[in-house]
């Protein structure tokens, strides 16, 4: 095994492990805010659920963004070939 | 370890391969259009318990066009009503021993997508014409011609990226739990698997509606039909 493919799955593993940090916290705040909105006006809970389903797929773009990266290094590296 | 990204090559028509999304794609849609003539064949005005079933299916897609868009719902119903049945369907297929879901490659999200991208200019067009809908690129100013192209373009991969990462990602754990761990251990990712999927596929369809719906209101803002009502 040459250091570049070394140096690629460790890397792999870090964009994975750093690029989940961001979205996991940003959920996190998203989901507390609706808990906090729901609680207020139950009566909106319908379209605060649904805002919130897209703002979170949104969020967790970036995530699978680094996942995405994380898959191309390992199985379609082009400094491997 | 077979890549993800991917597709095995399964047979040839002449020179064209056939990949195993493809064929998984044709049983899906072959499944889909059986199951929609035997339903339309037995339509009563006094549903039975199947077409009550389903006609809740079409009822809740209205009312999620509705309270996404504004609008009349009747537009739009075949192609997000459509672009929901298929995605969801495509993400429980992993629950067919042997079959990968379609979705969990990256041609058939790309296809998908590039489906979305088409209709939101054909949407675009057909409300506010050509002049209308190239107006919508130079709102709010002229400045923002490039930014508003390139966002046209990233959120359609953006859509791609998602829905490929989710579901591909489902069906990646499913497979090393089940290498490392064998036989029920994996039952619970794939209950979670099944979740995913179809929350997916709401959010696919509710993206489509809210990027159709922009276009539609910006390249016809006289119109009453779209007029956006406070909340």
């Amino acid at each position: 095994m040459n250091w570049i493919a070394a140096v690629s799955i460790a890397s792999a593993a870090l964009a994975v492990a750093f690029g989940a940090i961001g979205p996991a916290l940003g959920e996190g705040r998203a989901v507390a805010a609706a808990m906090d909105a729901i609680a207020r006006q139950p009566e909106a809970a319908n379209t605060i659920s649904r805002t919130l389903f897209v703002g979170l797929a949104m969020i967790e773009t970036m995530a699978i963004y680094c996942l995405v990266i994380a898959l191309l290094l390992l199985f379609a590296n082009p400094l491997l070939k | 370890m077979i890549s993800p990204l991917v597709s095995p090559v399964l047979f040839h028509v002449g020179p064209i391969p056939i990949s195993e999304p493809v064929v998984a794609t044709w049983g899906i849609i072959a499944a889909l259009a059986a199951g929609s003539l035997a339903l339309r064949r037995r339509l009563e005005l006094v549903p039975s318990s199947t077409q009550a079933a389903f006609e809740l299916v079409v009822e809740a897609v209205d009312s999620q066009i509705r309270d996404t868009m504004r609008v009349d719902p009747a537009p739009y119903r075949a192609f997000i009503g459509t672009l929901f049945v298929f995605i969801f369907v495509a993400n429980w297929s992993s629950l067919v021993p042997g079959v990968t879901p379609p979705t969990a490659r990256l041609e058939t999200d790309a296809a998908l997508a590039l489906l979305v991208f088409l209709a939101v200019i054909w949407f675009g067009v057909k409300a506010g014409g050509v002049r209308g809908y190239l107006a919508t690129f130079a709102t709010p100013s002229p400045l923002m011609i490039p930014l508003n192209f390139v966002e046209s373009l990233t959120r359609t991969f953006s859509l791609l990226v998602r829905l490929f990462g989710n579901v591909m990602s489902g069906v990646f754990v499913v497979g090393l739990v089940l290498s490392l761990a064998g036989l029920l251990v994996p039952v619970p990712l794939m209950a979670l698997d099944l979740l995913t999927g179809a929350v997916q596929a709401y959010i696919f369809a509710v993206l489509a509606m809210v990027f159709v719906a922009g276009a539609v209101a910006e390249a016809a803002p006289e119109s009453p039909s779209n007029e956006r009502t406070p909340p």
